[in-house]
């Protein structure tokens, strides 16, 4: 039988939204206090979903340390307590929750082989969250 | 379409062990959760039920029902109870969330009569949650 499991973690980052592809002034307007040159940052609230038999002999989707252990090593270690613009990802790509969003279903998609990733969802502060479960090209 | 979720908790001793395994292999798999002397959580159930709304009544279910059913199938069985001892299912199935949740499920499915399960979610502490829709 097939299970959903979701676990949360917790990462800081600061970032500073700025788009090169506008004016400054443009930037201003677009991205408000975000736009910032010295950045801000948030306390991010990531869930990863991973789907899968339950059918094994863990009777597990799949071991919780292995999970802990990749997003631990690999997006935690990666991001908590780094500025976003800095990252390669972002050198390209603005750092906003929907891309860090899709960096991370990346890193995962790319990295974790115990389940099947079903979907990222990230919340940068209580009242906003965004969500990420592949398939179509996000970018337009 | 309408969906309604029911939440309720319940508080429950388990371990991990899979006889089938060696003791070596089931203390790498499972580690601290194969202490044999158990250890607990308080676990959050989140039943969403669906179904078309009856014009007489205004529900998709008679609420008074399915906390019926809940409490007679889930929590009179399972509240402060160590669960591979005391709960059926787990005497031969490794009660981790996914299983408590796939048992919950096919201990609601059949005795519900009105509304049809959508969605069971386990939550084993608020970091750490199961879904499952009753898919094979």
């Amino acid at each position: 039988m097939k299970a959903h499991l979701t676990r949360r973690y917790r990462f800081s980052a600061s970032h500073r939204l700025h788009s090169q592809a506008m004016s400054a002034a443009e930037n201003a307007t677009v991205y408000g206090k975000c736009n910032n040159p010295h950045g801000h940052g948030h306390n991010y609230m990531l869930e990863v979903t991973v789907s899968g038999s339950v059918e094994q002999p863990t009777g597990m989707v799949c071991n919780l340390a292995d999970l802990d252990g990749f997003v631990e090593s690999q997006i935690l270690e990666h991001f908590d307590h780094q500025n976003l613009n800095t990252l390669p990802e972002f050198q390209a790509a603005v750092p906003t929750t929907e891309n860090l969003c899709i960096a991370t279903y990346r890193i995962l998609e790319r990295g974790f082989h115990h389940a099947r990733v079903e979907k990222v969802r990230l919340e940068e502060t209580m009242m906003n969250s965004f969500e990420y479960a592949g398939g179509v090209e996000p970018h337009r | 379409m309408v969906y309604l979720t029911r939440r309720a908790e319940f508080s429950a001793a388990h371990y991990y062990h899979n006889p089938e395994l060696s003791a070596e292999e089931n203390q790498r798999l499972f580690g601290k959760c194969n202490n044999p002397n158990g250890h607990g959580h308080n676990y959050t159930l989140e039943v969403t039920v669906r179904g078309s709304v009856d014009s007489r009544s205004g529900f998709v279910v008679d609420l008074k029902e399915l906390k019926g059913v809940l409490h007679r199938e889930v929590l009179d069985a399972m509240d402060h109870r160590f669960l591979n001892k005391e709960v059926p299912e787990f005497f031969s199935r490794i009660p981790t969330t996914e299983n408590i949740a796939i048992t919950i499920w096919q201990r609601l499915a059949p005795k519900l009569k009105q509304a049809q399960l959508h969605r069971v979610r386990l939550y084993e502490t608020p970091d750490l949650f199961v879904d499952f829709y009753g898919e094979p």
